[in-house]
């Protein structure tokens, strides 16, 4: 039940460019893969065939920075890791976009101590963050729905 | 006690000024840091200790004086032994002869306690931090070295932590 079969023949819709634009990007956001410790696992859950992601235009997770639009944090950044992260998010073409996904990635967890990064947004900035420790599969994909519903919403074109 | 590591301590005894104690069958023999060298030799050589299984310390602050505990785990493979070498060490830059002339592996394991706590090898071939930053000051697993503990945001101090939590710039 496309829009196409409401539309008959005519071949045309008419939209917003704003609205085309960001339908694009939020249908085919690669996110990159960023697995550091438990997170990755349900992570991964998130992408097999039980849930699916690639329901929601996310079939492909990058390994390369260069190709992907989504960085997904799973799990706890250590100090040593952190100035990695960001070179990673220097490296991914814009626009691009952050999950934070878990207790770790989002505030530093359990690992409340010198290793750990309290919390990635100290880092690089996060859009989304998603609480779990370590979040169900569930969790994550209402994480990026969410992020989807911040994108669509998004102006880039100014009022004038 | 075995009888085969009875017969080791033993010759270790006459050989070395040590202090043994027995745990549930487990062995540490202390040894004092001018003897590690020559000890560990004599292990390796004659007493067929011919693997290092790990290299660590404890510290014992402020319980005990001197406060650090270089343990040298070692493993006879031919004999089916093990035997704990401990060296206790103190001061306020303390420091060790390395033992890489002699178990190759000592290398690294060297470079973690320096790292982890701030106990120098003298002679070691590339004594630099492993694990933390390389610009990281202090030493992490000392007891005296502050937890890095940050305040929790709750609801009611969320304002307050906010303010001074530093965010990324994009």
């Amino acid at each position: 039940m496309g829009v196409e079969q409401k539309l008959g023949n005519m071949g045309v819709i008419t939209t917003t460019l704003e609205q085309a634009v960001n339908w694009a990007r939020t249908n085919a956001m690669w996110p990159m893969l960023f697995g550091l410790a438990c997170c990755a696992i349900e992570m991964m859950a998130a992408q097999a065939s039980n849930y699916d992601m690639s329901r929601f235009g996310m079939e492909l997770m990058r390994p390369s920075p260069r190709q992907s639009d989504l960085m997904i944090v799973a799990g706890r950044v250590s100090r040593k890791m952190a100035p990695v992260l960001r070179r990673l998010y220097d490296q991914m073409p814009e626009p691009k976009w952050v999950i934070a996904m878990g207790d770790c990635a989002s505030c530093g967890g359990v690992f409340n101590n010198y290793a750990i990064v309290q919390g990635v947004d100290e880092v690089v900035p996060v859009d989304v963050y998603v609480a779990g420790c370590p979040p169900r599969p569930e969790a994550l994909i209402h994480g990026i729905i969410t992020l989807h519903e911040k994108v669509r919403g998004e102006k880039f074109i100014r009022d004038r | 006690m075995e009888t085969v590591l009875q017969s080791v301590v033993q010759a270790l005894q006459e050989r070395f000024p040590l202090q043994i104690e027995e745990f549930r069958g487990e062995v540490h023999v202390l040894v004092s840091a001018e003897h590690l060298v020559g000890l560990l030799n004599y292990l390796k050589n004659d007493e067929s200790f011919e693997m290092l299984s790990t290299l660590t310390a404890v510290d014992y602050w402020p319980q005990q004086q001197p406060r650090f505990h270089v343990i040298y785990q070692l493993t006879s493979l031919k004999r089916n032994l093990s035997l704990q070498v401990r060296v206790p060490v103190g001061a306020m830059e303390p420091s060790l002869p390395t033992v890489t002339r002699i178990y190759a592996n000592a290398n690294w394991r060297e470079r973690e306690v320096w790292d982890m706590f701030g106990i120098r090898f003298e002679g070691h071939p590339d004594l630099r931090r492993i694990l933390m930053p390389a610009d990281w000051q202090g030493h992490p697993l000392r007891k005296d070295y502050p937890l890095g503990y940050e305040e929790p945001q709750f609801t009611f101090n969320f304002d307050e932590i906010n303010r001074r939590k530093p965010y990324a710039k994009e």
